[in-house]
């Protein structure tokens, strides 16, 4: 009996050993040498995974950074600090770049935007594009099924009342939000722009109000308020303000936009539902 | 051996009694990396991976060394109740071992089965096919290429039952789902009604 345990103890023991070794063996045999240097920028990436670069993830990003020399500005959601650390590491000039944030260009949210059907399908903005465009009757505006708010890997993005409001401080302008959205409504603009004309319908003015009454109609009223050319109207009849020339957020209030368009991004971000006893008015 | 005895083998791992939805083998990955078709198809080429070789390994250890009568000393003792520590520490070191050599001389293989691998090292589906080529015949265990073809057979079982499990979870997360059904619980009512459906296999086989 006593010899079956030893024979036990020794035959897992010895078995045990001889694999350690062999273990130990390979690993120091095989070793792959990890490039040091792709370590420590990947461990300065800010380690999101979001894929806005374009690469793979943080880590092909580092070593693409790296091994490829490209340039560590290629990380969209690095904030300007940890961009200096970088660069300051792979002794590379910091480049300046100006921070963008992701703007929904649309305000028409469920109380504002007139219903053409009741939407039973598939929940998610792309396939409702294709089975007829969702609940909304707009063909240009939000659908409002949210399938940008489940793309961003930051939690940038907030259905409220149906539409699709980014908060520009948690939004790193990775552009996941952009590709996916059915309707191309959001665009990347820099983060210092704090005003814009929230709509994006090609139609004819009249048809938009018909169908939105935060629509913009092209009315021009901004357009002379303004003065300076720093809004414009783009050839498809959309009006938009010259990002690179931004006019003051005061403009807002000063142009009198008769549907609300033109409004700051902070009143666009905390849209509310009307009350029905407004809408009757 | 006879043909249809490789056929009997073959079919009987991956329909009949099927590693996860038969056997209940192998559930841990079967819920954790089935979200996505596109992550299941390398588990399940990792697990076919690993059970194969380690069908192979641990086979050769139980026929040679384990199920064999040793004398010491003028006793002679047993020593295959032990298999299941020996197994378990064979698998773990093999996959540790297989690891290191696929990040060397493969890289493209490494990255697509790479992160899976450690997931594998204690995976029940592993040490169970182990187990059953070991228990087989009495006892008295599979042959050493027999066991080899079985756990080749387990692992394309195991694949067969993870892709069909993902595909159906892909479609559940577009489809509307009452809110205290939503996620692992409807998960676990599917993959029972997937169990069911393979129940129907079992006839294939008297």
């Amino acid at each position: 009996m006593s010899t079956t345990f030893l024979a036990a103890v020794c035959v897992v023991g010895i078995i045990g050993l001889i694999l350690g070794c062999l273990i130990a063996f390979t690993a120091k045999k095989f070793d792959v040498e990890a490039d040091p240097k792709v370590e420590k920028v990947r461990e300065l990436l800010p380690g999101a995974n979001c894929g806005g670069c374009g690469f793979a993830g943080c880590a092909d990003l580092a070593d693409a950074i790296v091994n490829r020399g490209i340039s560590p500005s290629r990380c969209t959601v690095i904030s300007a600090a940890a961009l200096k650390n970088l660069s300051a590491f792979l002794g590379v000039e910091a480049e300046e770049k100006e921070k963008m944030t992701a703007v929904v260009f649309c305000g028409g949210s469920l109380s504002r935007a007139a219903r053409k059907a009741q939407y039973n399908g598939i929940m998610d903005c792309r396939s409702a594009n294709v089975a007829g465009g969702g609940g909304k009757a707009c063909a240009y505006g939000c659908i409002g099924y949210g399938c940008c708010a489940r793309a961003c890997p930051f939690g940038a993005i907030e259905m409220r009342d149906g539409l699709a409001v980014v908060h520009p401080e948690v939004c790193r302008g990775c552009g996941k939000c952009v590709t996916v959205c059915p309707r191309n409504l959001i665009r990347l603009v820099p983060a210092s722009v704090k005003i814009h004309v929230y709509c994006s319908s090609a139609d004819k003015p009249a048809a938009r109000r018909k169908v939105c009454s935060a629509a913009c109609i092209s009315c021009g009223k901004c357009i002379r308020a303004d003065g300076q050319g720093r809004v414009e109207k783009q050839e498809n009849g959309t009006v938009r303000i010259n990002c690179e020339n931004p006019p003051d957020i005061s403009l807002a209030e000063t142009a009198g936009c008769p549907t609300g368009a033109l409004q700051t991004e902070e009143t666009h971000r905390a849209i509310q539902p009307i009350s029905p006893k407004e809408t009757q008015k | 051996m006879p043909s249809n005895e490789w056929l009997l083998i073959t079919v009987g791992a991956i329909l009949v009694n099927n590693v996860v939805l038969s056997r209940i083998l192998g559930i841990c990955p079967f819920l954790g990396v089935s979200k996505k078709l596109e992550t299941a198809l390398g588990m399940s080429g990792a697990v076919t991976f690993v059970l194969t070789i380690s069908s192979f390994v641990t086979a050769l250890l139980y026929k040679l060394l384990l199920s064999a009568e040793i004398t010491i000393c003028g006793t002679t003792v047993n020593l295959s109740f032990t298999k299941f520590l020996v197994f378990i520490v064979v698998i773990a070191s093999l996959v540790q071992i297989i690891e290191i050599l696929l990040r060397k001389f493969s890289p493209s293989l490494y990255r697509a089965l790479g992160i899976y691998l450690p997931l594998i090292t204690t995976n029940c589906a592993v040490l169970g096919a182990a187990e059953l080529n070991a228990g087989a015949n009495n006892g008295l265990g599979r042959g050493i290429l027999e066991s080899t073809v079985f756990g080749f057979a387990t692992g394309l079982g195991f694949g067969l039952a993870l892709l069909l499990f993902a595909c159906l979870r892909e479609r559940l997360e577009l489809s509307m789902i009452p809110r205290p059904f939503r996620g692992t619980a409807i998960a676990l009512v599917t993959a029972g009604i997937l169990a069911m459906a393979f129940m129907g296999f079992g006839l294939l086989v008297k």
